[in-house]
């Protein structure tokens, strides 16, 4: 099977318009000595049934949250994935078409970024959004060199209670900005306002996460304020789905809010591909990484949407540029639009108290106690009496998968289970996972 | 206006005055459990204004934006650089497997066999395309593609104790790449292009040191050309302990005819959007696998995906390590759809390249005597025509040439690109566009030169039958309006003015 169109009549007419004799000679500008002389060791073509069939088999192998009562999240999350998602995700005009460079042809795209960046404004209480960077990982590295430019500082300060992957990518970029990166530990699964004040001195930035990567509850208000004070600029990373019930990051102060858009409108998908979301405050609009959509007028003064701001861009400020950025995750973040919207203020709010309900049922009646005091939004940490990757491999025996062992990305935390709960979980699902949980660790 | 014919398609309210206080659609579950109460410090205290809306005016709404879309579904798109081919549906489909859709990233690697083993052959197809041996699936594009080849050099050289401090692009180069460069902390240095649109090797030899820690080219170029001199420029920074790193935007035009392993260079990034179909999404997703020669190998990003026997896993244990430069393996689903057009061709993936390179050479030996063509060469998968004629007999730009074309139903190429070129049009056709729309391309090229001697404002007004005229971008990035104010906001008033 192939998608070629052209036909050997079409070739031969092709060839004689050209001029050559065979598409050999369209490639003599290739060296001899770089030429590829054999056949490419591949598998072999398949029809589309056969293909279907072959990856049919391979998706088979998996075990999905389909497949098994699942809690695990620590980053991803299992939230209802709205049939009008589709209605995006399905539509061959947004899917097929490539950056809106040309706003004539492209309308369609561009209003749907500008209504996207002011759902993400509006969720994260920020003046300005981009139309989304690759992930969660790596809009905190977009932060950090937008902090780099405006700070002139030379250190990023991460909460130890930000996701594991997010700090990893973050200590990956760091090098090339010059940064050195501290980390600040977490007490009883929350980080110490006072303690994030001190490393924040001298620091461009300063990372943390809002429910944090325990599943604790932070005193938001208070971390963004000590870097704040510091001259820092303080990074929340948060979760769109809590923020119907939790508040906004630029109404306690945030310089910057960021995060891993999955959770509203994208399937998990084995990790990818996702949107990573990144608002600030309208100081740093010139700083931004990534596409930023405008509004204008055309010749005829009517309402427009255009690719704005481009100065900051690779494609016309080179080196001097504010990222290297160039595609992004549009369909995704159109996905998530999708979504939310259909959600509304009221739908936003109600997946937030279900959220909240549901993990606080989990922490009463999971015959496990909870490893942190702090208050949760949709995961809750609890210890295990014995390793917490025994007691998963035995709950997953009954048909379970209770949660994330920490101790993958924590050290001394073998013996902690992080439970993640959605709106798609009943209370029934709950009932289960205890008993199960009971009998495992009994 | 609104008594126009098409007035509705030429105005798409925002989905925020779609909008009705106390309408809804979804319903989110809402069990019979207490809501625990939470701090007021911590609580929202005013709710987002999202859009509210009951489900069949949401569809309505997206359906409208669609409408003002043109993707490769709807028309030709030769989008120079952008490699814009069919995006086969087959590849959705597969996507959307549960078994690939919903499997959780942290699921351990005996649930993931399937992904895992799908990932383990898509590296192994992509190594031999490349000539090199291991593959990293994880960066999320071709740009961090680049990013990611810069810090293995940096790890590379830092690992042998060398100080280098200097990545030479081409002038030709995407601005990615300086970009790139600046970004993991290098100097940049320059290097012309000949009269024959190569690397100009005796600049290169003047530019090349002990301080040079590799060169970043796009082969064949973004003039769409082979550099002629590949070999010799290779052994220039080979001679030197450079390293050299293969920009795949335009890897399209020689899957299985001419390999950058074999070139000479020793990182190679895929933009998966381009050549293996990954659908362009109105801007993405992408994915930007890198490929290493084995020097390089030890410092790719963890994890890579190994087999053991029949077994597969993800290899979090690299000492060397750059570390991760995204979440998780990669974006799995760009995987899923690369990999199936991938198998889709087979061995036979050279014929897409060889059609791509034909359906460029059509275009441009139809069209090489209505414009300039500023290198007379065969060419790759694609061509760089300038408009600089037209510009001085008729004062017609690119910029008009690209607009009027709207209006034949063709989407523009990429303009004033490369910056080499002055009035640049660069035009790619790739290789699933049939004759008959190559046709239709030539036969408005030809149209729209004509236009521009006889009735040049057709170009200046152009276009014409798009939902709006031409926007003024001045406007918009001198009083951004970067997000819609609400009818209570202080901006609503400013930014209407």
């Amino acid at each position: 099977m192939s998608y070629l169109s052209l036909t050997d009549a079409d070739r031969a007419e092709m060839l004689t318009a050209i001029g050559v004799g065979s598409i050999d000679e369209l490639f003599e500008q290739i060296p001899p000595g770089v030429r590829f002389d054999r056949e490419l060791d591949v598998p072999p073509a398949l029809g589309e049934a056969e293909l279907m069939r072959h990856l049919e088999e391979l998706a088979a192998k998996n075990v999905h949250t389909g497949s098994e009562l699942s809690f695990v999240g620590a980053g991803i999350y299992d939230h209802y994935v709205p049939a009008v998602a589709d209605v995006v995700l399905s539509r061959g005009e947004f899917l097929t078409a490539y950056t809106p460079y040309q706003p004539e042809m492209s309308q369609g795209t561009l209003q749907a970024i500008f209504e996207y960046q002011t759902v993400i404004c509006e969720l994260t209480g920020m003046d300005v959004s981009n139309a989304s960077g690759y992930d969660g990982t790596t809009v905190a590295a977009d932060a950090c060199f937008v902090a780099k430019h405006v700070t002139d500082r030379q250190k990023v300060v991460l909460a130890e209670s930000l996701n594991p992957q997010v700090r990893q990518v973050v200590k990956t970029y760091a090098p090339g900005f010059g940064f050195e990166v501290v980390e600040v530990p977490h007490h009883d699964g929350v980080t110490d306002p006072d303690e994030l004040g001190a490393a924040a001195a001298d620091a461009a930035a300063v990372f943390f996460q809002q429910p944090n990567f325990l599943g604790c509850l932070e005193d938001a208000p208070a971390l963004a304020a000590a870097a704040n004070e510091a001259g820092a600029l303080s990074v929340a990373h948060v979760d769109l789905m809590s923020l119907g019930v939790l508040e906004a990051p630029g109404a306690y102060g945030c310089a910057i809010a960021l995060g891993e858009g999955q959770s509203a409108g994208n399937w998990p998908s084995y990790g990818g591909p996702h949107y990573g979301f990144f608002a600030a405050r309208t100081d740093y609009v010139r700083r931004m990484p990534g596409r930023i959509v405008g509004e204008t007028l055309d010749e005829e003064g009517k309402r427009g949407f255009v690719l704005t701001l481009q100065t900051r861009e690779q494609h016309i400020r080179r080196e001097k540029a504010t990222s290297n950025m160039t595609t992004n995750q549009t369909l995704l973040a159109l996905a998530g639009l999708a979504t939310l919207s259909w959600l509304g203020p009221e739908g936003l709010r109600e997946v937030g108290e279900t959220c909240l309900a549901l993990s606080n049922y989990a922490r009463d009646r999971i015959p496990l106690e909870p490893a942190f005091a702090a208050d949760s939004f949709k995961e809750v940490a609890f210890r295990t009496p014995r390793p917490a990757r025994e007691v998963i491999r035995r709950a997953r025996e009954h048909g379970v998968n209770p949660g994330y062992a920490l101790g993958r990305d924590y050290e001394g935390m073998d013996d902690l289970l992080l439970v993640a709960v959605t709106e798609k979980k009943r209370v029934e699902d709950i009932d289960r996972l205890a008993d199960v949980l009971a009998e495992v660790c009994g | 206006m609104s008594h126009e014919p098409g007035a509705a398609w030429r105005d798409t309210p925002l989905i925020f005055e779609r909008s009705r206080a106390g309408r809804r659609a979804g319903r989110p579950p809402q069990p019979d459990l207490p809501v625990p109460e939470l701090p007021d410090s911590l609580r929202r205290s005013r709710p987002p204004r999202l859009p509210e809306l009951a489900e069949p005016e949401i569809v309505r709404h997206f359906t409208a934006l669609a409408d003002r879309t043109f993707g490769v579904d709807t028309g030709f798109y030769p989008l120079g650089s952008c490699t814009m081919k069919h995006n086969p549906r087959v590849n959705e489909r597969a996507a959307m497997l549960p078994g690939f859709r919903d499997l959780h990233p942290h699921a351990d690697d005996e649930d993931a066999q399937g992904a895992l083993e799908l990932m383990w052959h898509l590296q192994g197809i992509l190594a031999e395309v490349a000539g090199l041996p291991a593959v990293t699936l994880q960066p999320a594009a071709g740009s961090q593609g680049e990013l990611t080849g810069l810090m293995l050099m940096r790890a590379y050289f830092a690992d042998r104790g060398e100080e280098r401090d200097t990545i030479i692009t081409a002038d030709t180069a995407h601005g990615t790449n300086p970009a790139s460069v600046t970004m993991a902390g290098y100097k940049l240095a320059r290097v012309e292009t000949d009269a024959r649109g190569n690397l100009d090797l005796d600049d290169l030899r003047g530019k090349v040191g002990d301080r040079t820690a590799g060169l970043m080219l796009t082969n064949p170029s973004t003039l769409g050309l082979f550099d002629e001199g590949i070999e010799e420029v290779a052994t220039i920074f080979h001679d030197a302990g450079a390293l050299l790193y293969y920009d795949g935007a335009n890897l399209n035009a020689v899957v299985g005819i001419s390999r950058p392993g074999d070139m000479g260079f020793d990182i190679v990034h895929y933009n998966l959007h381009k050549t293996f179909s990954q659908p362009h999404g109105g801007g993405g997703p992408g994915g930007g696998p890198v490929a290493v020669r084995e020097t390089i190998e030890p410092y790719l990003p963890a994890p890579t995906v190994v087999r053991d026997g029949d077994a597969f896993r993800l290899d979090h244990d690299r000492p060397k390590s750059i570390g991760r430069v995204r979440g998780f393996a990669g974006p799995f689903g760009v995987f899923v759809r690369s990999y199936a057009y991938m198998r889709a061709y087979g061995p036979e993936l050279r014929g897409m390249s060889e059609a791509a390179v034909l359906n460029a050479n059509y275009l441009l030996a139809q069209l090489r005597d209505a414009y300039d063509l500023p290198y007379d060469r065969h060419c790759m998968h694609e061509f760089v025509l300038s408009a600089r004629k037209l510009k001085r007999e008729h004062g017609i730009t690119a910029l008009d040439v690209a607009k009027r074309l709207m209006d034949y139903g063709i989407h523009p190429p990429t303009i004033y690109f490369p910056l080499v070129v002055p009035e640049a049009l660069m035009i790619e056709p790739t290789e699933t566009e049939p004759k008959e729309r190559l046709d239709d391309f030539v036969d408005a090229m030809h149209a729209i030169a004509r236009e521009a001697a006889e009735s040049p404002e057709l170009l200046k007004d152009a276009p014409h039958g798009r939902p709006v005229r031409r926007l003024d971008e001045v406007r918009a990035a001198k009083q951004p309006i970067l997000r819609y104010a609400f009818e209570d906001d202080p901006a609503h008033v400013e930014g209407r003015g």
